[in-house]
C-alpha cells in the first residue's frame, strides 16, 4: 500500500502551550481514517498544519512527498471547521468559483448532490440554514477529485438522515488512490465506515488501530472505547 | 437488502456470516452474481475495504469466487456456506445455554423450556 501522508516528530507550540507533541503518523492511500479526540486535543492543529495554514514548531509533514504548499493544495480537499464562503454569493456562483480555482472540480457531481439534498443553486448562501450551509460546503469539498480529503467535523450540524447521506457520499466517492481523514465527535455514526482510527489526546497519539482490531480486542465499539479512554 | 450489524463486534466477520446465511437459505443461488463491493458498502454503510476483505475471506473458503472484470459469484457448491451457518447456530445455542445457566437453569430445565416454547408456537 503506497503512502500518502507522513508526519514525523511533529510538534506545535503556541507560546508555552504544546498543542501537538512529537506526533508521527503514516496514512496510506485508499483509507478512510477517523481523527478522534476530546476538545482541545490537537485535532484541528494537526489538520491546519497539513493544509499549510500553520507551520510546525518542529518535525516534518509531507503529502505525496511534498511539504504543505502549492503542490499539496492541488492534492488536498479541505473542509474547515467553520465556513469561509461569501454569504452574499449564490450557490451557483460559488460552484463557478470552485471550477475556476480547482482543475479537479467536478461541477456535474456538485449539482447532482445539491439536487439530491434539495438545495436550490440559485439561492444566496446567507438564506440557507446552518445545516444546509454545511451541506453546501461538504458538497464542494467532495466534488473535487483530490488525493486527500480532510474533513474537520463534517457531520456535526446536520440531521441524522443527512448524516446518512453524507456517509454514503463518502463511501460512493471512495477511490483506492485517495484517502479521507475526518475528525468528529459523532463516533457512533461514522465508525462503521472507518478503516482506521487515531485517538489523539493532549497533543499525543494515544492509539492508531483499525476499527475491527478495536472491536476484536476490546469487545466494544470505537464509541464505547472512546468514552472509556477519555472518561473524566 | 438490509444488513444488521452489531457495533461491538468486528464488521468483517459479520458481513461474511450474513452472506453465508443468504447462500444457505437459498436467497443467493449457486453461480448467481453477488452485489459489488461498493453496493454492499453503500447498503450496509460500511467501509469498502472491509467488504473487500470479507469477500476475499469467503473466496479463500470457496464460498464465493471472482471472475475478472465481472465481479463476485456464489460458488456452485454451497456446503461450506451451510457449514458456516451450522457453526454459527451451534455457537449461538451455546451462548443461549450460558445465559440460561446464569439465570440458574440447569441444562435439562433449559431443554424443557425450549420444548414448551416450541409447542406454544
Amino acid at each position: 500500500m503506497s503512502e500518502l501522508l507522513r508526519c514525523e516528530n511533529l510538534t506545535k507550540n503556541y507560546g508555552r502551550i504544546t498543542a501537538l507533541n512529537n506526533v508521527s503518523l503514516v496514512i496510506p492511500r485508499g483509507k478512510i481514517i477517523g481523527l478522534l479526540g476530546p476538545n482541545g486535543s490537537g485535532k484541528t492543529t494537526l489538520i491546519k498544519i497539513l493544509n499549510g495554514l500553520l507551520t510546525p514548531t518542529e518535525g516534518s509533514l509531507t503529502i505525496d512527498g511534498f511539504k504543505p504548499g502549492v503542490e499539496t493544495k492541488s492534492r488536498v480537499s479541505y473542509l474547515p471547521d467553520s465556513s469561509y464562503l461569501n454569504s452574499w454569493m449564490t450557490v451557483e456562483q460559488i460552484v463557478n468559483m470552485f471550477v475556476d480555482f480547482y482543475p479537479d472540480f467536478r461541477p456535474e457531481l456538485a449539482y447532482k448532490m445539491l439536487k439530491n439534498l434539495d438545495i436550490d443553486p440559485s439561492v444566496k448562501l446567507k438564506t440557507l440554514s446552518k445545516g444546509n450551509k454545511e451541506k453546501v460546503c461538504l458538497i464542494l469539498v467532495m466534488s473535487r477529485n483530490a488525493q486527500l480529503y480532510v474533513l474537520d467535523e463534517p457531520i456535526a450540524g446536520v440531521d441524522p438522515a443527512t448524516r446518512d447521506y453524507i456517509i454514503s457520499t463518502i463511501i460512493n466517492n471512495y477511490n483506492p488512490d485517495a484517502s479521507v481523514l475526518l475528525s468528529t465527535h459523532l463516533i457512533s455514526d461514522i465508525e462503521q465506515i472507518l478503516d482506521e482510527v487515531i485517538f489523539i489526546n493532549k497533543g499525543v497519539v494515544e492509539l492508531h488501530k483499525t476499527v475491527d482490531e478495536i472491536r476484536e480486542e476490546n469487545g466494544m465499539s470505537v464509541d464505547e472505547l472512546f468514552r472509556e479512554v477519555f472518561r473524566w | 437488502m438490509s444488513w444488521k450489524l452489531d457495533k461491538t463486534r468486528p464488521i468483517c466477520p459479520q458481513i461474511c456470516e450474513q452472506i453465508c446465511v443468504r447462500i444457505a437459505n437459498g436467497e443467493f443461488k449457486p453461480n448467481e452474481r453477488l452485489m459489488s463491493v461498493r453496493e454492499v458498502a453503500v447498503t450496509a454503510g460500511v467501509n469498502p475495504n472491509t467488504v473487500q476483505k470479507s469477500f476475499e475471506q469467503l473466496d479463500a473458503k470457496g464460498i464465493i469466487y471472482s471472475v475478472r472484470g465481472s465481479g463476485w459469484f456464489v460458488s456452485a457448491e454451497t456446503v461450506t456456506a451451510k457449514d458456516e451457518v451450522d457453526q454459527l447456530v451451534r455457537s449461538k445455542t451455546a451462548d443461549y445455554f450460558d445465559q440460561m445457566n446464569a439465570l440458574g437453569m440447569d441444562n435439562s430445565e433449559i431443554k424443557q423450556y425450549v420444548k414448551e416454547w416450541n409447542t406454544n408456537e
